[in-house]
């Protein structure tokens, strides 16, 4: 084949690729992320990182990098109709639909996710009245007080009586 | 052409049942000449895969759409991979009989 085997290329998956683009080109973080691409946040983060350490072999090592594989499908195109109020899809990507599948309607749609809310949002809770509040980005939930109680507030989810100081409360 | 629509029973006044592999029946309709046949699903107790077993099914009998409630991913790209359009109604209380008279725009 001519490739010698220290030369043998690094293949990233198209699941990696699209974490490469998410979380280093469009900036999103890893819990937004894993929403978009329809994966739990630790696999998110799991194939984040195999991407990230595929890049830096190829890097260091001067390798060539090819994108292949992996467990990727991609959606047809997607509409919906004004009329019946069906969703639908075509087969034929890059074909022009002027009609609705289900009742001939020509008010229809294309539809697009943009599903952006996040539902997974940080918040802060109080351990102690449980009262939550929107996580700031770069301020630690231990230096928000709880308005209600004067607690040390954490971040959701994360488990109760872990660290100090909640005991000044009240 | 053909068109597959999923089910609660057995007669056009039933309603659209929203699962597809797990549905009751199968309606296979002809815009050509009008006709219906309605399938038992015989997938309906699958443990798993009754969702392409179902999809594999509505092929063999030649439809070109598949009208359900909805469609779970492996379902869909195989849809995809065969050219069958879906169509996804969210409305279980629609009957089998208005949705045929909706098809025949």
């Amino acid at each position: 084949m001519g490739i010698s085997e220290e030369n043998h290329p690094v293949v990233i998956n198209f699941e990696e690729y699209e974490a490469i683009r998410l979380s280093d080109f469009e900036f999103h973080g890893h819990v937004e992320a894993a929403q978009i691409m329809g994966v739990s946040r630790p696999t998110y983060t799991r194939i984040y990182e195999s991407a990230r350490r595929k890049v830096a072999e190829a890097f260091v090592q001067g390798r060539t990098i090819v994108f292949e594989g992996g467990k990727v499908y991609f959606d047809s195109e997607w509409y919906s109709c004004n009329s019946c109020g069906c969703w639908f899809n075509h087969t034929e990507k890059g074909q022009k639909i002027d009609q609705c599948t289900l009742c001939g309607s020509t008010d229809i749609e294309q539809y697009f996710d943009n599903s952006q809310n996040p539902v997974n949002e940080d918040r802060c809770v109080c351990p102690n009245c449980g009262s939550e509040t929107v996580h700031l980005p770069g301020t630690p939930c231990k230096n928000e007080i709880c308005p209600a109680c004067k607690c040390q507030m954490i971040r959701r989810g994360a488990p109760f009586n872990q660290g100090s100081g909640n005991n000044n409360c009240n | 052409m053909k068109i597959a629509i999923t089910s609660t029973g057995n007669s056009p006044e039933a309603k659209l049942d929203s699962r597809f592999g797990r549905c009751s029946f199968f309606v296979i309709y002809d815009t050509v000449s009008h006709s219906t046949e309605f399938i038992p699903n015989p997938y309906i107790e699958n443990i798993e895969g009754a969702g392409l077993a179902s999809a594999n099914l509505i092929a063999s009998k030649g439809a070109e759409k598949v009208v359900s409630g909805e469609f779970g991913a492996k379902v869909k790209s195989l849809f995809d991979s065969m050219k069958i359009k879906l169509v996804i109604l969210k409305d279980p209380e629609k009957r089998i009989n208005t949705i045929i008279e909706l098809l025949n725009h």
